[in-house]
């Protein structure tokens, strides 16, 4: 999500919250790979304990990360959260890179919440920004060799040999013509000091780093055993909906619980702070008994709150000169007499991240603090937010992290919004209770991407190059009004806002340039999108330089390749998508190729879409799609990542659009706001760029150039320029 | 109500409009089958009832009284069901969330048309939506799961 970890946000009032203690983290795990030995018992590894078959023989923890049991099962403590990107088995591969145990006897399972999982570069622990692979890279291969060694040093004296006549083979350590199992020497090597220092492999030792690996969730997610928050039950549990305001702004009044009391299986109706809470005996009774509630709300302040209203101001405003964010030369002069100056406005909606899980949180209230069930990807954030609701410590609240129906960034909420409300719930009806968002609660819940503006000047010299070229942004604040603030906003920017277009590759070889930003409010609440400010700068400035390369009658690949230095890794990228695609050879008849390419998140991406229109609207055919994210851990990971990217930011482009009248949402479920489906799946070859760069995030990257290359294809196929997202060509 | 899911009987204690996704989830207790929208527009709801796919979220619990209901979990006693084999040879999953969903589409799928083209897929698979974008994997591992199911003789 973040564009810099430069910019490490402060946590929320969590343990980690002190510069000092940050500091300390962060040295801890530069100098030690995050070993943390014996800082405490972490949940799963009691649960381990308690029902582990080898009762006698406790599971061996060398660090937080992994464990050992005398069975050989490796269990590898994954900081992250699985939300389908994958870390389920490329954290694990970079464990086992160096630990050298079988990879047919790993398991895995999400850390609970402690400090000792921060974010390396964050300081809280967190899952977002396509960070995970790198932020944890070294950390864990040394954790993972820490381990080895251990097991060595254990294996040696069980052997009677020497550490360094040892050798790690596929969970067995060999000296001479002995052996012994990992699981053999667990226990003893768990006595043992953890090594100082330890020698990382070579990359060009790396036997799992960088090979095809199958994930390793996909058992229990084609049986049906994979838990994920919705499928949470505890003991004596009641299932919540909360009637929330109806509109952004509107305020309860009164309401009246009779009828939803009246209904079979309804158990209790509460008030919490953001609406009112109806606990059933299951979902259908909860459901059944909202519904019957009678709620009256103020909504006089969210008269207005259009998008057409919305829309309007925004264009009013970028009239006006905002925060500048990035400058060089005089713009105002090289504008002067140009003739040739080309003006647009690209705009793109507000959208909701309508992960297929909807939202859901259950909550367990104990004499000794309280335990937490959620796909989450945000923990000690949440955790600190459910601590300072009931009065604990952030060490009393216990986050168990399920598997994520989908995360996208809406489940990495600085409010920690449906984690507060279900603590909220708990805490005022007294119960442990599952609260449950329904798809229309989800789709109306807020914390969209920000609907944006952009508007472009640009002159172009006798070459066709851009020599001006002023960029207007308008749209809300990610960051402002959170707990990020002091440490993401500096003089006005929210970097979020900005990301992709005042650090465009492009503006180094514009004279003359500058990129300036307004930050309206509204009652509308907004949030990371995947993809964050590059899901709208991408679209906006891609698209606009393939304009500037039709006014110059260039072929849009080389008017990019001419502006991007020879070296850079969007060259690379533009290059393998270009010959992969074919780029330039006849399309059939009605079809247009059109290119992109983006660095976002540390990875630079190339896409070329190849369009056309069937019945009206556009049809992609067929997408490239090349990246370069550096070293790679799993390929497989990078071009499931790929495709969806490509899939999430083809939904935004031809469909995605949340509107608004007087504050109330005009969509509620997938019949309005319709992710792609397979009948408009296009085949997507997905290219790996060779490079020993440093490695970038996979997670998000594959969506930003994707609408500004199928809007760059339709130009191409029909001579007509779309501005504004979805695309519409009637 | 007396439902008969995965081969066991079960009685429950629910009212006469109860989606039958509910039934399954919080009163039967299997959670392989996913809410996602519940007015049939996602599929991850689908089951099968009396062999054909049905989106559970819509479907009351009575119109299930007396016929045959087969969810994720009993798709296959331990997870072989070709369907199964081919999306984790196929490395279909993702998140995960709408996969059981998908797995029931293209069981029954291949059930009726054991040699589905890829527009016979697109059409019986385009109600099942992936927020995740597995689909071209899911192509992929459908027409895999046709030839694994012929190979084996296997009655899908």
């Amino acid at each position: 999500m973040w564009r810099d970890p430069e910019n490490s946000p402060a946590s929320a009032g969590s343990e980690t919250a002190s510069p000092s203690r940050r500091a300390f983290l962060k040295t801890a795990a530069v100098a030690s790979g995050g070993l943390v030995i014996a800082f405490f018992l972490p949940a799963s590894m009691r649960k381990a304990l308690a029902e582990g078959a080898p009762a006698a023989k406790p599971p061996v923890s060398p660090n937080a990360f992994i464990r050992i049991a005398p069975d050989d099962g490796v269990t590898v403590l994954i900081k992250h959260s699985e939300m389908g990107q994958g870390v389920w088995t490329s954290i694990p591969m970079v464990v086992a890179e160096e630990l050298g145990c079988d990879w047919s006897k790993v398991h895995v399972e999400h850390a609970p919440a402690a400090p000792e999982y921060a974010h390396t570069a964050f300081g809280i622990q967190m899952t977002g920004g396509s960070t995970s692979t790198w932020e944890s890279f070294d950390q864990l291969r040394t954790a993972g060799a820490m381990a080895r060694e251990m097991l060595v040093a254990a294996a040696a004296k069980k052997l009677g040999a020497k550490p360094a006549d040892c050798r790690v083979e596929n969970g067995t350590i060999v000296a001479g013509t002995k052996k012994v199992r990992f699981g053999e020497v667990a226990v003893a090597a768990a006595a043992l000091p953890a090594p100082k220092d330890v020698k990382l492999k070579d990359a060009k030792g790396w036997t799992i780093i960088g090979k095809p690996t199958k994930r390793l969730d996909s058992f229990a997610k084609t049986t049906g055993q994979a838990e994920f928050g919705l499928d949470v039950k505890r003991p004596g549990m009641a299932v919540a909906l909360v009637a929330r305001p109806p509109s952004f702004g509107a305020k309860l009044k009164t309401f009246d619980a009779t009828k939803a009391k009246a209904v079979a299986g309804v158990i209790d109706v509460v008030e919490i702070p953001n609406g009112i809470a109806v606990l059933g005996r299951h979902f259908w009774a909860a459901k059944q008994g909202r519904d019957a509630l009678v709620a009256e709300w103020d909504e006089s302040a969210s008269a207005n709150v259009t998008t057409s209203v919305l829309r309007e101001s925004y264009k009013k405003l970028a009239a006006t000169r905002g925060a500048v964010a990035k400058t060089a030369g005089d713009v105002d002069a090289a504008f002067q007499g140009a003739t040739n100056a080309i003006e647009a406005d690209y705009e793109v909606p507000f959208l909701a991240h309508a992960a297929m899980e909807p939202l859901n949180c259950t909550v367990e209230v104990g004499k000794d603090g309280c335990d937490i069930w959620t796909g989450t990807q945000f923990q000690t954030n949440d955790q600190a937010v459910a601590a300072k609701i009931l009065g604990l410590k952030p060490g009393q609240v216990r986050i168990h992290t399920t598997f994520l129906g989908g995360g996208f960034g809406r489940r990495a909420n600085p409010q920690s919004d449906f984690v507060a409300e279900a603590v909220q719930v708990a805490k005022a009806s007294k119960r442990t209770v599952k609260v449950v968002w329904t798809r229309e609660d989800d789709m109306h819940g807020g914390y969209y991407r920000p609907m944006w503006l952009s508007r472009f000047r640009s002159a172009l010299g006798e070459d066709g190059k851009p020599k001006a070229w002023a960029h207007t942004i308008v749209g809300q604040s990610i960051i402002a009004g959170t707990p990020f603030e002091a440490a993401m906003v500096k003089d006005g920017i929210d970097g979020t806002s900005v990301e992709g277009a005042a650090d465009s590759p492009y503006l180094a070889s514009i004279p003359a340039h500058r990129v300036d930003l307004h930050s309206p409010k509204s009652p509308v609440t907004v949030l990371w999108w995947r993809s964050v400010g590059h899901s709208h700068t991408a679209f906006a400035v891609e698209s606009f330089l393939d304009e500037l390369a039709h006014a110059a009658k260039q072929d849009p690949l080389e008017y990019r390749r001419a502006l991007l230095p020879k070296d850079s890794r969007e060259r690379r990228a533009l290059d393998l998508a270009a010959e992969k695609f074919g780029w330039g050879t006849p399309l059939p008849k009605g079809h247009g190729a059109g290119i992109a390419v983006h660095q976002s998140f540390g990875s630079y991406v190339a896409q070329i879409a190849e369009v056309s229109v069937e019945d009206g609207k556009p049809r992609v055919h067929r997408v490239v799609c090349a990246i370069d994210c550096g070293p790679v851990v799993n390929p497989l990971t990078v071009e499931a990542q790929m495709q969806s990217g490509i899939v999430f930011g083809l939904s935004a482009a031809l469909h995605g659009e949340i509107t608004l009248k007087d504050g109330q949402v005009e969509q509620g479920n997938f019949h309005q706001y319709t992710p792609l489906r397979l009948s408009e799946m296009p085949r997507i070859d997905v290219h790996i760029v060779p490079s020993t760069d440093k490695m970038g995030g996979c997670g998000e990257p594959g969506t930003p150039p994707i609408a500004p290359a199928v809007g760059n294809a339709l130009f191409a196929a029909t001579g007509k320029r779309l501005r504004s997202l979805p695309f519409k060509l009637a | 109500m007396k439902l008969v899911v995965n081969g066991q009987p079960h009685e429950v204690d629910a009212p006469a409009d109860m989606p039958l996704l509910w039934v399954l989830r919080d009163l039967v207790g299997l959670t392989g089958t996913k809410f996602g929208c519940g007015m049939a527009q996602c599929g991850a709801c689908t089951v099968h009832l009396d062999g054909a796919p049905i989106r559970s979220c819509v479907t009351p619990a009575v119109a299930a009284e007396g016929k045959s209901i087969t969810t994720i979990e009993g798709l296959s006693k331990d997870g072989t069901h070709p369907v199964q084999l081919a999306w984790r040879e196929a490395d279909v999953v993702q998140c995960g969330y709408c996969q059981s969903g998908q797995i029931m589409a293209a069981a029954a799928l291949l059930k009726s048309n054991p040699k589905p083209s890829d527009a016979d897929i697109d059409t019986a698979l385009s109600g099942n939506l992936c927020r995740c974008g597995t689909y071209q994997r899911i192509r992929l591992a459908v027409h895999r799961a046709a030839e694994l199911t012929k190979e084996a003789g296997h009655v899908a």
